[in-house]
């Protein structure tokens, strides 16, 4: 049963909120208690609300238990555990009524016993750990393990796993691991002699997570360009997008090293900015290498004039938007699907861009491969919209799997064999009549050269400003936009499709949306779930449109961008669709779209959505 | 521009280099610029230098921004792939290609607006990255597909077509190379071919950045009384210090050099450069030296021109620090490149 109507058994089944000062080395805590749960085979999900700061401004961590395996942003805590005293006032008022709060009584607060719906768990944590160790620093990160032992109490918590898990991360390290056991048996220890445990809210071993990871969207991402044959990265660092960089070195410098002689099969490029940035993936896509660059929407307002280049000149780019909260700077450490217009159109001129929209980390592995195939296919940029949500937090996925069989679609790149039995090679005709002409490298023969340029040029490649030649260019640019839908990822039906209700939406709303979906059948609501996964959009995105009478357009940000591509590239009635929008900066939990559906369904008490 | 059509077929007597191609198969299409321009004789120089090395066509790439300089990509070795990438650009597009392959020699032409203004900040990154290619500035001082405006090299004083004197003091891409680290820097003129043209084969042969500033003056909007870029002030105001002379390998050194006055410096691929010392106190080795010649020079409007400095013992050049294979990236066989089903395998252990 849903944990979002369900109060019968809340075993396996709450969200814990951690409230932090950044820089205190949190983190550590809060992912070993996670990963401790989910070792135990209870779904987990886990998302990171951090500041755009290095040290000392509040951050917030959140675990979501969930038997029910949901992946979305739960909307109520059920148990904080406030470990910032600059926060506490905002953070009890978060508490869920029954809810419990954990707090250092080492300094007592009686500002925080107001409540008289929740339970207070003072347990003297900075005096413990005091006691114990030396060391501001030491101090402080071990009071954060001594907060995670009483968790694991609180909670029921297996002590070896957790204990495991310490022995993964420090077993090189013997004192680290000595302190990091001991600081946990500190909190662990306390509450088991001075306080009743478990909670009723607690943990109970499930089989549930079997087969799965706990992955994030840019790690994920940055193994794909591993597995898709990618030699050359070029980025500027901005965040959220940075740690995709990061993963994708890491994994070079494990997979990419030649043990005998130290020589890297990549090359990775730190841009002065992302304008940079995107030329190099330009000049190396064009040179024949898979490329890829990983930024965010600053950094593609940057790139705009190289990618209308790319697009006009037909050289494959992959670009991947770890998307956030605009507009400029914006929330930098806040996630939004904000770009989704920026991308589809970006550039000066009439240029329109491909899109995937991954939905979660396991599908950022899947479309960084497909992104490549896709380039270079259609010989032209390729967007992956992820955004900091997916790009950032640790998602419970399936295992990543990978077929030794894939080849990569390296597209109509001429071989030296074909460039000799050619008469005369022309780089922009459409010699196969399906609107993708055949590129040449360089280095291969002078035959093969031709020279790539963004200012006009005819479908000979030579350089014009006849205005003929110029629209025979432009006009199969569209038929090739219009055939591309047939490469990309097909949307995903979730119902039977004869509901006159329907949603759409793209990438990281999917966790909400389903357990929205989940809510409303048992309230009798049966609603259809179209989830598009890439642009132009396929004719089934049209069919659907065409087969819902009332169409609710789920998506993160203020202006409708996806529900405004839907009105401008289909022949969707304008007035069917009703938007469902989240741009808090905060993931979208299913909370608001099941209260959205219900009152609009209210308001046209004819329109049913017929039992599945 | 030029309307005249040159023949297709070579005659018999015109001399060959060792591939057996004459000098005509080293040209592009037919130049557009403006009669007397001088980034025609810039490209000439070109198609004699890549002649004189006997250069396979397509081992050339051929890299440019956007104006009039960067429109000459399409003047010489047509059996080349070119680029004309977005305004300032070009030294990311040329990062990119040469990541992608170590193993092609690359050309980029550009101008004083698209090297010195718009993409300033791009130059000045890959002259830091050191990427092994020929960067060419044809410099001269002003705009000319927008109608000559002053350009970031314009000296001060220097007085506009219409009038106008400039006041905002000049970039020198000289020195800013020399700051930079660049390992070799060169000032030539368009219109002393003989100069230029070793010149241009020693930077294509340096393995690193190599940055050759070509005063080329503008004959439509820069080649008046009162500018500092015309042919007639260059021709008054350049200065000689080093002359270079290319010698390709396992070719013998046939002239007699004066003792004292002439250096050989060895290059990557085993060529050599002699440079002939016309100032005896002058040493194109010595970095801060030659930064000190060349700003008290330009102090006197004075043009310091030839190879300016050149350290052919560093070893920063991008692919050496990256430590790439010396197969090019983009030859490397996807089997080499994925780790494969049971790597993932092992490695999902990592996530649990």
């Amino acid at each position: 049963m849903p944990s979002v109507m369900a109060e019968a058994s809340r075993v396996n089944d709450f969200v814990i909120k951690f409230a932090n000062v950044n820089g205190t080395g949190s983190a550590s805590a809060n992912s070993l208690i996670m990963k401790a749960i989910f070792r135990m085979g209870v779904p987990v999900t886990g998302k990171n609300y951090f500041p755009s700061n290095i040290q000392g401004l509040p951050t917030w961590y959140e675990i979501r238990v969930t038997r029910d395996a949901y992946v979305a942003r739960a909307s109520h805590v059920d148990i904080m555990v406030a470990m910032n005293a600059e926060t506490y006032s905002k953070d009890i008022r978060e508490l869920r009524s029954g809810g419990y709060l954990i707090y250092d009584s080492t300094w007592p607060r009686n500002a925080l016993l107001q409540r008289g719906d929740i339970s207070v768990i003072p347990v003297p944590l900075a005096r413990l750990v005091n006691e114990s160790f030396d060391g501001a620093r030491n101090r402080v990160l071990l009071k954060n393990i001594a907060y995670a032992g009483v968790l694991a109490a609180l909670l029921d918590v297996n002590l070896d796993v957790i204990s495991g898990l310490l022995n993964e991360s420090y077993g090189k390290k013997p004192k680290l691991l000595d302190s990091n056991t001991k600081a946990l048996r500190l909190g662990y220890d306390y509450v088991k002699e001075h306080l009743t445990s478990p909670l009723p809210l607690h943990v109970e071993p499930m089989e549930k997570t079997r087969g799965h990871i706990m992955i994030d969207g840019n790690t994920a991402a940055g193994l794909g360009c591993v597995y898709a044959g990618a030699t050359v990265g070029a980025w500027y660092p901005i965040t959220p997008s940075t740690s995709l960089m990061d993963a994708f070195k890491g994994f070079c410098e494990r997979y990419r090293v030649d043990a005998e002689t130290g020589e890297r099969n990549f090359a990775i490029l730190q841009a002065e900015d992302e304008l940079a940035a995107v030329g190099m993936v330009i000049g190396a896509s064009w040179n024949g290498a898979r490329a890829f660059t990983p930024t965010s929407g600053p950094g593609i307002s940057l790139m705009n004039e190289f990618v209308g280049l790319a697009y006009y000149a037909e050289v494959p780019c992959v670009i991947f938007d770890v998307q956030r909260v605009g507009p400029s700077t914006g929330l930098p450490t806040r996630t939004q699907q904000s770009d989704i217009m920026l991308c589809a159109y970006a550039s000066h001129g009439d240029t329109r861009h491909v899109l995937l929209f991954p939905a979660n980390p396991e599908e950022c592995f899947y479309m960084a491969v497909q992104a490549f195939d896709v380039a270079e296919r259609l010989q032209t940029p390729v967007f992956v919209m992820s955004d900091l949500d997916i790009g950032m937090n640790d998602w419970m996925c399936p295992d990543l799997k990978w077929d030794d069989a894939y080849k990569p679609d390296r597209g109509k790149i001429l071989s030296k064999e074909e460039i000799d039995g050619l008469e005369k090679f022309y780089r922009y005709l459409d010699r196969d009549d399906d609107a993708i002409p055949y590129r040449t490298l360089p280095g291969i023969s002078p035959k093969a050269a031709y020279f790539t340029r963004g200012s006009g040029h005819n479908q000979w490649g030579a350089y014009t400003e006849d205005s003929a030649e110029y629209q025979v260019v432009l006009d199969r640019l569209k038929r090739k936009f219009a055939n591309a839908a047939k490469c990309l990822p097909k949307p995903v039906l979730t119902g039977k499709g004869s509901s006159a209700v329907g949603i759409v939406s793209i990438g990281s709303c999917d966790g909400a949306i389903r357990e929205a979906l989940d809510v409303l059948a048992h309230q009798n609501i049966n609603v259809d779930y179209l989830r598009i996964k890439a642009f132009p959009f396929s004719s089934d995105v049209e069919a659907f449109l065409k087969s819902h009478s009332t169409i609710f357009v789920v998506e993160q940000n203020r202006d409708a961008q996806l529900k405004s591509l839907l009105t401008l590239e289909t022949a969707v009635e304008k007035s069917k669709l009703f938007s469902i929008l989240s741009y808090s900066g905060l993931p979208i939990s299913a909370q608001p779209i099941i209260d959205h559906i219900r009152a609009k369904l209210a308001e046209f008490p004819r329109v049913t959505a017929v039992p599945r | 521009m030029s309307y005249i059509n040159k023949p297709k077929v070579a005659h018999p007597s015109l001399p060959t280099n060792s591939l057996g191609m004459t000098r005509r198969q080293y040209e592009g299409t037919m130049s557009t610029l403006c009669a007397g321009c001088g980034h025609d004789s810039v490209t000439a120089a070109i198609v004699e230098a890549c002649w004189g090395l006997s250069l396979q066509p397509e081992q050339l790439v051929k890299l440019s921004g956007i104006g009039c300089s960067s429109k000459t990509t399409a003047y010489f070795v047509s059996g080349s792939h070119g680029f004309n990438a977005v305004h300032g650009r070009m030294p990311s597009i040329a990062s990119g290609a040469n990541a992608a392959n170590r193993g092609l020699t690359y050309i980029g032409v550009s101008g004083d607006g698209d090297s010195l203004s718009i993409g300033i900040g791009q130059l000045v990154h890959v002259i830091r990255r050191n990427v092994n290619m020929l960067y060419l500035i044809e410099n001269n001082g002003v705009y000319g597909l927008t109608k000559g405006q002053f350009s970031a090299s314009a000296d001060v004083g220097t007085k506009a077509k219409r009038g106008e004197t400039n006041s905002s003091p000049p970039i020198d891409p000289v020195l800013l190379a020399l700051t930079l680290g660049a390992t070799f820097v060169a000032r030539s003129f368009s219109g002393d071919k003989a100069q230029l043209v070793p010149l241009i084969q020693a930077g294509l042969r340096h393995n690193g950045f190599a940055l050759i500033d070509v005063l080329s003056p503008c004959v439509t909007f820069n080649d008046h009384e009162g500018s500092t870029k015309s042919y007639a002030f260059t021709r008054e105001h350049y200065h000689a210090a080093v002359e270079a002379d290319f010698v390709p390998r396992a070719a013998e050194i046939s002239v007699d050099y004066a003792e004292g006055e002439s250096v050989a410096v060895s290059l990557h691929d085993g060529s050599r450069v002699i440079l002939r010392k016309l100032d005896p106190s002058y040493d194109p080795t010595d970095r801060s030296a030659a930064y000190r010649y060349i700003e008290q020079k330009l102090k006197q409007n004075e043009y310091v021109t030839g190879l300016i400095h050149i350290d052919e013992t560093d070893n920063t050049e991008f692919h050496n620090l990256n430590r790439t294979p010396k197969a090019p990236l983009n030859s490397i066989p996807y089997e080499k490149l994925a780790p494969g089903a049971a790597a993932l395998g092992k490695l999902m252990e990592r996530y649990r």
